[in-house]
């Protein structure tokens, strides 16, 4: 994998239509030289592994606005065990509370971006993370 | 790559297990180590699927096309393989690969394998990518393989005019630019398809096409066929399907097809050496303390002997203990010439 390119699936699990911040999160990626795979919008966790999966990305990154995180988030976390994917970093970003966030880190998130956040943090994390 | 490490990662690729065959691909796309070899023992596994290309201008409905295609073919009970590629920003090197979105109920469909993939940037690089993907896909046995690439002409990026079925995707509304449109579609398409038939100006398109290959020299390959579809409400999809294995069926009994695979594997052989050579060029010129510019200057030597001294060191060491074809001819344990055997053995 460090001898390729960092490769990202970016993904709007839930069922809200927005996806403006995911497309500008997805467009600075590009522009820090990463592959971004973008999946578009109202993705089931079914459909995010699996894309993932095939994709062989190093990062997932959910961005989600509508609340369900608490729901589609562990569901994610668990179908990537099973498909023997665990190595996959998962970041998130979007509308999560702060009293959330600590829970989403245990089951494996490895960072929640708040609203507020710039783009190169989520870039920064995963350079340090993936180290390429 | 070791051995064992190599024959799990076949295995993984003939079970078609997404997570093995997704790691191989990625191997082939990085050109990383083990890659070759890989290619080499995957070689005998490939040839079975039929290879559609898909082309034509940003935005024209490619990937929607795709979709509904790969549904049709799906409820006829074919697997499929999807290659889509987009282009990488020569700025940043990174890419935005989007054609997903417009797939994305296929992903769930363990009958369909996606994969989408950057343009990169070395000479050649997408092609060997693009054909390395194609034979990972074919050995697990997908009935079919679509690559989609963005283009119009004969750029090095519109890989999909290798594929054993070429379809160009034109729409309404590329306004008069019907230069753009004629440019090398007689020769690469074989089936021409006006998308977006359900907005007005298709007609229009589908007359400009007709004429323009009215006007086209003729040609050894039958002259490509056009229709028109709206991959929105997936009108026009199941004719086009249809078209495309007429196409192939066609294309075995006139020799068209091997023609194509022979083109192929030609582009094949070429991008392999284009690399090597490329890579042993820069290996032996830029060794640190090389002195070959002085000598050059000296005039001790010319640029043709260094060529022959670099073109030496290429088979000596990049292709150390790849046996060639007479060295595998000649190999009692050669695994194609045994099979061979066992089925002449059957007559
Ligand atoms: N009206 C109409 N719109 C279509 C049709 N097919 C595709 N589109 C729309 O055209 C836009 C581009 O479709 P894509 O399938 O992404 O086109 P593409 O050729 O793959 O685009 P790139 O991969 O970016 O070059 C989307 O908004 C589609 O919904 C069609 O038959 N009719
Ligand atoms: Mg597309």
């Amino acid at each position: 994998m460090s001898e390729g390119r960092i490769r990202v699936l970016i993904a709007k699990p839930g069922l809200d239509g927005h996806d403006r911040g995911a497309k500008v999160l997805a467009r600075a990626m590009r522009d820090a030289g990463f592959e971004v795979i973008y999946s578009g919008l109202r993705q089931t966790p079914e459909q995010i592994v699996s894309a993932a999966v095939q994709e062989d990305v190093d990062v997932i990154g959910l961005s989600i606005l509508s609340g369900a995180h608490n729901h589609l988030f562990p569901r994610i976390l668990e179908l990537l065990e099973e498909a023997d994917a665990e190595d996959i970093l998962v970041i998130a970003g979007g509308v999560i509370p702060e009293e959330d966030i600590a829970g989403l880190e245990d089951l494996g998130v490895s960072r929640v971006f708040t609203p507020g956040t710039s783009t190169s943090d989520a870039i920064d994390f995963i350079r340090e993370r993936i180290g390429a | 790559m070791r051995t064992a490490e190599r024959d799990k990662m076949v295995e993984d690729i003939r079970a078609a297990r997404p997570a093995g065959l997704a790691r191989a691909i990625s191997l082939i796309e990085d050109e990383a180590e083990g890659a070759g070899g890989l290619l080499e023992a995957l070689h005998p596994h490939t040839g079975g699927a039929h290879v559609v290309g898909i082309t034509g201008p940003p935005g024209s409905g490619k990937s929607t096309l795709t979709d509904r295609i790969v549904k049709h073919l799906r409820a006829r009970g074919s697997t499929v393989g999807v290659i889509a590629v987009d282009p990488t920003s020569p700025f940043s090197g990174g890419a935005l690969l989007g054609d997903r979105t417009r797939m994305a109920d296929l992903a769930t469909d363990k009958g369909v394998f996606i994969r989408s993939m950057g343009t990169r940037g070395s000479l050649g690089g997408l092609s060997r990518a693009v054909y390395g993907t194609i034979k990972v896909l074919e050995a697990t046995e997908k009935d079919y393989v679509i690559v989609e690439t963005v283009g119009v002409g004969q750029s090095e990026v519109d890989i999909a005019r290798v594929a054993d079925t070429v379809v160009v995707v034109f729409v309404p509304g590329l306004g008069d630019d019907v230069q753009a449109i004629k440019a090398g579609i007689t020769e690469i398409g074989d089936l021409l398809v006006v998308n977006k038939a359900d907005l007005p100006g298709a007609s229009r398109i589908e007359s400009t096409l007709e004429s323009t290959l009215n006007l086209a020299p003729p040609r050894v390959e039958p002259a490509p066929k056009i229709l028109t579809t709206s991959a929105e409400r997936d009108e026009g999809v199941v004719d086009l399907i249809d078209m495309i294995v007429e196409h192939l069926a066609l294309a075995k009994t006139t020799g068209l097809l091997a023609c194509r695979r022979r083109m192929r594997a030609k582009a094949e052989i070429t991008a392999i050496l284009t690399r090597d050579i490329a890579k042993r060029t820069e290996i032996s010129l830029s060794e640190p303390g090389a002195d070959w510019y002085e000598r050059l200057q000296d005039g001790r030597t010319t640029p043709g002997a260094l060529a022959a001294t670099i073109w030496r060191k290429l088979v000596i060491e990049e292709y150390e203990g790849v046996e060639d074809e007479n060295s595998r001819e000649a190999s009692p344990g050669d695994r194609r010439g045994e099979h061979r055997r066992s089925h002449e053995d059957l007559l």
